[in-house]
């Protein structure tokens, strides 16, 4: 078992910044998820750590090893590591046994011991009448099985796994999650899952590292960042969160605070230390809003669309305040507007992002 | 030092040697030669001086050859542009039936030697011709067969290289987005109306790149010239050499080396051109969609497949018929008939005859000898090419094209100046031995086996290594277990290409060639030279065998291939 510590790590291709000072502190057996869109920086992290590609600045550390630093390189060969692909990797020319055995026979581990651990890694992931498949004659699935059991025949003590879902169908990802999460309690090893799918990412994770550019933008539990994104664009990117601008009214109390926003006040959650400002950014999800009982008051909002979700609509509204910005909401069956229609939104909840956060979207 | 550390140290080395080990190999079959060559031409044996250099120049027969040389490889090349470029619209873009069969028929011409080309062609014609005999229309005794010619010369470079243009232009068509042909269409052009402004400005650059390379190959030819040239005294500098080198005077290494120079530079041009139209293709926008779909041929079908089966039989059929007719005549001269059919000729190639029985040891396991080790060479270069993105490796996968773009007699030239002496050190004369041979096959025919190895590299998915690398496997080891079996098809398919030209080759052996080393073209020219067409014929029209059944074999593996490895596979 080990922890994985990236200090700063830097990483550029060309002039292109690919990796800006990215520091991560991953504890043992913690499953973390590194999340991000394309080309945010998640793929060349995971190719440092395995050590396919050099550093330019900074240190990358496996337990007390130091693997990764401008001037030192481990091969990946010599990590002792594991990874799941995301096109699998299995080599065609093999079986699933000598696929699964390739790591062993390399260490130096003969039969019967070799077989022996075979076929307790084939055993765990269900595959054991496919010994002598090839892998082209597998499915999506199995192969999965596979590259997963390969990974953990030599029980490494940190896995990286590349959006190992991605290539699936919706209902096999299901079952794959479960599979990924039993795994990890049942081994304990610390493994990092490069994903794009948010969903994922929260239903795995125990930490989740959010992306973006080069950056790490945000590492907290997935109902941290659900709950209290530290920047705009975390509060943008995760669960579809609207920012608008707003004016905290009051101290904190309780954790929450009085705003007004789009000439409406509300009380919202933000952090103990938040000062009294004009300048804040609040960030609102589709639940944290809803049509206003008759006779309270709201923002004024015009409905612009539709769409029914199954057993509830989706309304887009433009506020009367501000003419750019859309807000998202849900309303139950039956459709309560249409589209054109003026209604009243109310806020009861929300989260006031931390001044930080806004300078660094700034920057 | 800690122990993991140690190993990583191992695995630094084992890389480094492995890629500077490989560095050095290339740089010792392509560049050394090349440069050997060189400082002959500017200090013939070891001292810098201008007399060898000015009695070449002086020899009217060195200017003689130049024109021939040039008349020849450039009438050719239009030949070949022309039939090979027809053929190639024609068969890529419509709807014709059986393309797979057609396109191996068309391109079997240049697989087949083009000493054996000749061979059977000048039995097709002239009054000695067994299959005009058979029909009673073989021209009267006495007279001349048309083929010992400039314009016999210019035909059949033509008819040999025109699959040359056929190959590169198809390659260009098939990279041809169908959206552009589409687009044309739907604007309300005609399909005749969209090749002309579409497809064919489009296909310049490949076309001129097929321009170049069959001239190169035209220039340095020397089995048609050496056939059909030397019996009229009509001289072209490869031919020139090979009669110099024959006489062998003082002085006359240093002449024939600035005569191989000369080829060099004149092919060089060529080469500076496909390169100049090479890079103009970067440009192109390349979009990832399907093939066109073929124009329909409607009520042109029928008569265009027959035209194009009529020419490739004209082609094939016909002069390998005169050969087969040839080697089955108890002596040049006796009409064909049943009373007169014999298979002792091939009786006589493959059990009598000495050097005819050395020659096939020697073609087979040179020829094979080759194939495996270039194979061995070109699996961890076309790593470092492919995935290590090494710069000296690109530099030298440049310099690994140089042996093969250069005319045969050059790099022949530049082995004997390499080998005449005793390698130093060692003490060992490699000249007048097989090995010297070998070294030349390595050095010229490495290319053929790299393009394909590279293009298989490039069809692996880099994770399939990246998957080994992880479970601890280091590189000799992915080498072996890995990366070899994924990239085994594209290596048959290169040292099987690889084979077949040095099985067929004759430029490079007629210069290095000695008793007890004689190759199967060496020992075809001698019998034809000695007047022994009978035996020449039976003895090709044998290689002519191997080489269709191993080409007919591949289709055993050929779905495994990327595409446009095998030249004879569509």
């Amino acid at each position: 078992m080990a922890r994985l510590t990236i200090d700063r790590a830097q990483k550029r291709f060309g002039s292109y910044i690919a990796l800006d000072d990215v520091s991560i502190d991953v504890e043992d057996g913690e499953f973390l998820a590194v999340l991000g869109a394309s080309g945010c920086g998640k793929t060349t992290l995971l190719r440092q750590i395995a050590g396919f590609d050099k550093l330019d600045g900074g240190a990358i550390r496996i337990g007390d090893r130091l693997v990764s630093s401008s001037e030192q390189h481990v091969p990946p060969e010599h990590r002792k590591l594991g990874i799941v692909f995301q096109s699998y990797a299995l080599w065609p020319h093999m079986t699933v046994a000598e696929n699964v055995a390739y790591g062993l026979t390399v260490a130096g581990v003969r039969d019967p011991e070799r077989a022996r651990r075979v076929a307790a890694a084939l055993d765990l992931v269900g595959l054991n009448g496919f010994a002598e498949r090839r892998p082209g004659m597998l499915s999506g699935g199995q192969r999965q099985r596979v590259a997963l059991a390969r990974c953990l025949v030599t029980e490494p003590s940190l896995v990286l796994l590349d959006e190992p879902l991605a290539n699936l169908d919706v209902h096999l990802r299901a079952s794959m999650e479960e599979e990924f999460s039993r795994f990890h309690k049942r081994t304990g090893t610390t493994m990092v899952y490069i994903t794009h799918d948010q969903a994922e990412a929260m239903a795995l994770a125990d930490r989740i590292a959010v992306m973006d550019r080069g950056r790490l933008l945000q590492l907290a539990t997935p109902s941290m960042l659900y709950r209290e994104p530290a920047n705009i664009t975390v509060a943008g990117f995760i669960g579809d969160g609207m920012v608008l601008p707003a004016t905290v009214l009051s101290t904190p109390r309780a954790g929450r605070c009085k705003v007004s926003v789009l000439g409406v006040e509300a009380v919202v959650r933000c952090r103990p230390d938040q000062a009294v400002t004009d300048q804040a950014k609040l960030c609102l999800r589709a639940r944290d809003i809803g049509i206003a009982p008759s006779g309270r008051e709201g923002l004024s909002a015009m409905v612009e669309r539709l769409s029914y979700q199954g057993g509830f609509f989706r309304l887009e509204a433009r506020p009367a305040a501000s003419n750019d910005l859309v807000l998202h909401l849900d309303a139950a069956e039956p459709a309560p507007a249409q589209a054109g229609d003026v209604i009243r939104i109310s806020i009861h909840d929300g989260w006031v992002i931390p001044e930080a956060g806004i300078m660094d979207k700034a920057a | 030092m800690s122990l993991a550390d140690t190993a990583t140290l191992r695995t630094r080395v084992e890389e480094t040697g492995l890629l500077w080990g490989l560095v050095g190999l290339v740089a010792l079959l392509s560049l050394l030669p090349i440069g050997r060559l060189v400082v002959e031409g500017l200090a013939p044996g070891g001292q810098l001086s201008a007399t060898a250099l000015g009695k070449v120049f002086a020899s009217p027969a060195t200017w003689t050859a130049t024109a021939n040389s040039l008349v020849t490889a450039i009438s050719g090349t239009a030949f070949a542009v022309l039939i090979g470029g027809t053929v190639a619209l024609l068969a890529t873009l419509t709807d014709i039936r059986a393309r797979n069969a057609f396109t191996f028929c068309f391109v079997l011409p240049l697989m087949i030697a083009p000493q054996v080309t000749a061979l059977a062609w000048l039995q097709l014609f002239g009054p000695s011709s067994t299959l005009l005999k058979l029909i009673g229309m073989a021209p009267p005794l006495g007279s001349r067969n048309p083929l010992y010619s400039r314009e016999g010369i210019i035909l059949l470079l033509g008819l040999q290289y025109a699959p040359l243009v056929f190959l590169t232009l198809r390659a260009g068509l098939r990279a041809l987005p169908k959206e552009l042909i589409e687009a044309g269409l739907a604007a309300g052009a005609s399909p005749l109306t969209v090749l002309r402004t579409v497809v064919l400005p489009l296909m310049t650059p490949p076309l001129v790149a097929g321009i170049a390379l069959c001239f190169v190959s035209c220039l340095g030819n020397f089995g048609i010239p050496a056939f059909l040239g030397i019996p009229g005294n009509f001289l072209v500098l490869p031919t020139l050499i090979y009669q110099r080198l024959a006489g062998l005077g003082p002085g006359v290494l240093s002449e024939v080396a600035i005569l191989s120079l000369l080829i060099g530079v004149i092919a060089m041009a060529g080469i500076l051109l496909q390169d100049f139209m090479m890079r103009r293709r970067d440009f192109r926008i390349t979009t990832t969609s399907s093939a066109a779909r073929p124009f329909e041929l409607g009520r042109w079908r029928a008569p265009i497949e027959t035209l194009l089966w009529t020419f490739a039989i004209l082609v094939l059929a016909l002069p390998l018929l005169g050969l087969l007719s040839t080697s089955l005549i108890p002596a040049f001269g006796v009409p064909l008939n049943a009373a007169t059919a014999t298979f002792g000729n091939y009786a006589y190639v493959l059990f009598e005859h000495a050097a005819s029985k050395r020659a096939f040891v020697n073609s087979f396991l040179m020829s094979a000898g080759a194939a495996i080790l270039i194979v061995l060479i070109c699996v961890p270069l076309g790593y470092f090419i492919v995935w290590k993105k090494s710069r000296a490796l690109r530099l030298l996968n440049l310099a690994a094209e140089l042996p093969y773009a250069m005319p045969g007699v050059v790099l022949a030239i530049a082995a004997i100046l390499l080998f005449l002496k005793p390698l130093p050190v060692l003490g060992v004369s490699l000249y007048n031995t097989v090995w010297i041979i070998v070294f030349a096959y390595l050095a010229r025919f490495l290319v053929l086996g790299l393009r394909p190895i590279v293009s298989g590299y490039l069809q692996i998915d880099r994770t399939l290594e990246e998957a080994a690398q992880i479970a601890g496997a280091g590189l000799p080891r992915r080498l072996a277990t890995i990366i070899f079996p994924l990239v085994a098809p594209a290596a048959v398919a290169g040292a099987l290409l690889i084979f077949l030209t040095a099985f067929n080759e004759l430029t490079v052996s007629a210069l290095l060639w000695s008793s007890g080393a004689e190759t199967l073209g060496v020992v075809v020219f001698s019998f034809e030279q000695g007047g022994d067409s009978t035996y020449a014929s039976a003895l090709a029209t044998i290689t002519v065998l191997v080489t269709v059944a191993l080409m007919a074999s591949t289709t055993l593996f050929a779905q495994k291939l990327p595409q446009g490895v095998l030249p004879w596979r569509d």
